[in-house]
């Protein structure tokens, strides 16, 4: 386990792409401490804002207040890193493997064109969660993110595969131009939820403003939502999967595009 | 700088312009021009390796409006490019489709390219092409002027009034400080300000009464001749990218009968079939006809499978390629003059229409006999990226590796394609010829493309063995620009700045008061402002008049 305690807290964000097991796995407790980061348009070391402990272990730890710290397990292929406090903005981009987790909240892009591995939040985190960056065509590819307590805009645009959990509420165009993977919504979601999805799935376990774009299908209990609780409960959310307790209602769309996305809203008995 | 005295020995030069095919001879350079001998001066030691004159891109897309259009429209490659880091020398830049303006110069001299001809621009946006150009180091540069679609002119070809017209395109091409005229889908992006385009040669443009793209063609070629261009017309076609195009390409050639003309990116017009479906090669039929019209050049604009960015003033075109694609589109209309598409595209080998298109650029170089009238292009970046070139090269040196790819295509592809079936492969000599040699005596410029006395010392040293990709001609050991080392042991040691070549023909100067009213009322700036001023090139030179002997 190599600790990483936050002494000096940067002016501008810091760029430390380097705080990443699969950079730190085989070094030495020197070589660590010299890694490159970059404070604006200058080069620092990794030791002028961290103390360091431990050497040579694709397991870190973060501690303090890291929410100006950028691009945590960027690229990150194994092993875990545990943030004690908040992160800063690209948490876990381009991920591929291995798992993050938070305990504080985190800015935006979370897991930006991510294509494996778990990240979890437990606070909020900001904008474009799982989301592909500007310009490319497709965001997140593969993994699961969980975030627990609410989420800012575009969660999830243009992902392909993956699970998005949001607990709590996700701001405007949650799913925008999405064409695979999952979203769940814990409490729902503010404006145009899923405008321009091609395919996907969002599930809101809350009544939710709907795009008079997509059209009410039927109400069922889809046999993979099943699936998805046994999975998600291991993972310590409860996705409602019990006919005796509810249905959901399917509605399909983006007609504007034309999509065949579907978001399905959770409909509990006695409403 | 330019006064170092280098002497190249022991290397194999191959020098086509002079007859030197693959001669073990010194190569002297004094003065940044080539020299029959020195006795001293820094010697470099070639010995095994092999002696090119620098490469001579005759037709690409780096600098100006649209091209920063395209670089703006994909932010996803950029942050996936190749990265170079500002140093004390050089600046910092991206690699990728759409390289920045340093990165441009540096990726070109990297691989030996030492002149490039920046194909499409509008005097509309001339200065900002200029400031680009200016921007990209080490390589000499020249551009073309975008006229098949300036109105003013058509209005006088549809009035017969050559002569005006002819002094009309002198002054614009003064204007804008340009090398020569090209014409990109003539009379179709005027049509296209109508929703429309130009199918027909022979028949009437959209907005025109009797005006017809053969019309705009044999004007334009016919002017250019006349104002004695040192580079002949330099002709996109209409159709392009077109199944079925085969029929308008062969016909633009009868049109051009009688005069000098450079078909550009000819894999895009070679296209048989009726439709998408059916699409299939017509390199052959295309060939055949190209080779019995001596008056043409051309290059072959080559697609490689992975991604590009289509840039054109095809306007029409990449309307329909957006709807292909269901991707990006950008869009431009530069107001009287002409228009501009971008689209972001990927070849992919799985897909039959990409599969010909791969197949037929090659096959176009295979095909046409003299390698003196086809040069090796992408059309960059639209068939794929400049810095990829060593990859076609390799594909028309070794006929196995050729075939061993074209048994990957689908099946459907290979029945469409007659790639398979040739069995001819590019000499050093060959390739030197339509890297370098050819381009240069295309582009009229006397000074480029051999190593006889007197020419500009560019020089490209390659290792004669290939890299570990097979590929030989990626990593030159030296490049050598106009007597300055840029690249040493494969490294970037210095960066010089390239010149631009323009050219000023004779025209009636009170052509002037005639073109300014007709300015005033349509265009949007003031007509004090329209002409690029020759201060705004930081390394001008003005070339003489006077097609060059072939």
């Amino acid at each position: 386990m190599i600790t990483l305690t936050l002494v000096e807290q940067p002016v501008v964000p810091l760029e430390a792409e380097v705080l990443c097991p699969d950079v730190m796995a085989s070094l030495s407790h020197e070589a660590i401490r010299a890694l490159p980061v970059c404070l604006g348009k200058r080069q620092r070391r990794l030791d002028d804002f961290f103390r360091v402990e431990g050497e040579a272990s694709d397991e870190l730890e973060i501690r303090g207040d890291a929410a100006k710290i950028k691009w945590i397990g960027r690229a990150m292929t194994r092993g875990r890193i545990v943030v004690n406090g908040n992160a800063g903005m690209h948490l876990g981009a381009y991920m591929r493997g291995g798992a993050i987790e938070v305990s504080g909240n985190a800015s935006d892009w979370v897991g930006a064109e991510m294509s494996g591995g778990l990240i979890r939040v437990r606070g909020n985190v900001g904008g474009q969660t799982g989301a592909a960056y500007r310009g490319s065509v497709s965001g997140m590819r593969d993994g699961t993110i969980l975030v627990g307590r609410d989420a800012g805009l575009e969660v999830g645009m243009r992902m392909k595969r993956g699970t998005i959990v949001v607990s709590g509420r996700a701001r405007d165009f949650a799913g925008l131009q999405m064409k695979g993977g999952t979203i769940i919504l814990g409490r729902g979601a503010e404006l145009r939820t899923g405008a321009w999805m091609v395919r996907g799935t969002i599930i809101s376990l809350h009544p939710i403003p709907l795009l008079p774009t997509f059209a009410y299908a039927c109400a069922y209990l889809p046999a993979f939502v099943r699936l998805y609780a046994r999975h998600l409960g291991t993972l310590g959310f409860t996705l409602p999967c019990d006919e005796v307790s509810g249905v959901y209602a399917r509605y399909t769309g983006d007609a504007a595009v034309p999509g065949k996305g579907e978001i399905l809203v959770w409909n509990p008995r006695g409403n | 700088m330019a006064s170092d005295r280098i002497r190249i020995t022991g290397g194999t030069v191959y020098d086509p312009a002079n007859d030197v095919d693959g001669v073990i001879q010194d190569v002297c350079i004094d003065g940044g021009r080539i020299v029959s001998q020195l006795d001293d001066g820094r010697r470099i030691d070639a010995s095994g390796m092999i002696v090119f004159p620098g490469g001579v891109d005759v037709h690409t897309h780096v600098a100006g409006a649209a091209l920063n259009f395209a670089r703006g429209l994909v932010p996803e490659n950029h942050r996936m490019a190749r990265k170079f880091l500002h140093g004390p020398e050089r600046r910092a830049g991206l690699g990728g489709m759409t390289p920045t303006t340093f990165a441009t110069g540096y990726l070109y001299a990297g691989m030996g390219w030492t002149t490039v001809n920046e194909a499409a621009v509008p005097i509309l946006s001339a200065k900002h092409t200029h400031e680009e150009l200016h921007d990209t180091p080490i390589v000499d540069k020249s551009c073309l002027l975008l006229m098949a679609n300036n109105e003013i002119v058509l209005d006088l070809l549809e009035a017969g009034e050559v002569e005006r017209a002819r002094h009309v395109v002198g002054w614009l091409t003064w204007a804008a400080k340009v090398y020569g005229i090209k014409a990109v889908n003539p009379g179709g992006v005027v049509a296209w300000k109508w929703g429309k385009n130009a199918r027909a040669l022979h028949e009437p443009i959209e907005g025109y009464r009797s005006l017809t793209p053969a019309q705009i063609i044999s004007g334009l070629a016919a002017i250019v001749d006349d104002l004695d261009l040192p580079h002949p017309l330099h002709l996109h076609c209409n159709n392009l990218g077109m199944p079925g195009n085969v029929a308008t390409t062969i016909e633009t050639m009868k049109v051009l009968e009688g005069h000098r003309a450079h078909l550009a990116h000819l894999q895009f017009h070679a296209y048989d079939g009726e439709g998408w479906d059916t699409m299939r090669s017509g390199a052959t039929a295309v060939a055949e006809a190209f080779n019995a019209h001596p008056n043409l050049t051309t290059d072959a604009g080559a697609v490689l499978f992975g991604d590009a960015v289509t840039i054109t003033a095809d306007g029409p075109w990449q309307h329909l390629l957006y709807q292909l694609t269901g991707r990006k589109w950008g869009n431009l209309d530069v107001e009287n003059e002409t228009g501009c598409g971008i689209v972001p595209y990927v070849y992919k080998d799985r897909n039959l229409v990409n599969a010909v298109q791969w197949a037929v650029g090659l096959e176009l170089l295979l095909l046409i006999d003299d390698p003196w009238r086809v040069f090796l292009t992408t059309d960059h970046p639209n068939g794929g990226c400049f810095w990829r070139y060593p990859e076609i090269v390799q594909l028309l040196m070794d006929v196995e590796f050729r075939k061993e790819q074209v048994r990957k295509l689908p099946s459907a592809a290979q029945q469409r394609i007659v790639l398979g079936d040739l069995g001819r492969q590019y000499t050093l000599s060959e390739i030197a010829i339509i890297t370098s040699a050819g381009p240069a005596r295309a582009l009229g410029l006397q000074q480029k493309g051999h190593l006889g006395v007197g020419a500009d010392a560019d020089v490209t040293i390659y290792p004669a063995k290939p890299d570990e990709k097979g590929f030989l001609f990626s990593y030159p050991r030296y490049v050598i620009k106009g007597g300055e080392i840029v690249v040493e042991e494969g490294d970037l040691i210095a960066v010089s700045e390239g010149r631009e070549f323009i050219v000023r023909p004779a025209y009636d100067d009170q052509i002037e008061e005639y073109i300014r009213p007709l300015f005033q009322q349509v265009y949007t700036m003031s007509f004090e402002n329209y002409p690029v001023e020759i201060e705004r090139l930081r390394r001008p030179e003005l070339m003489t008049l006077g097609p060059k002997p072939a």
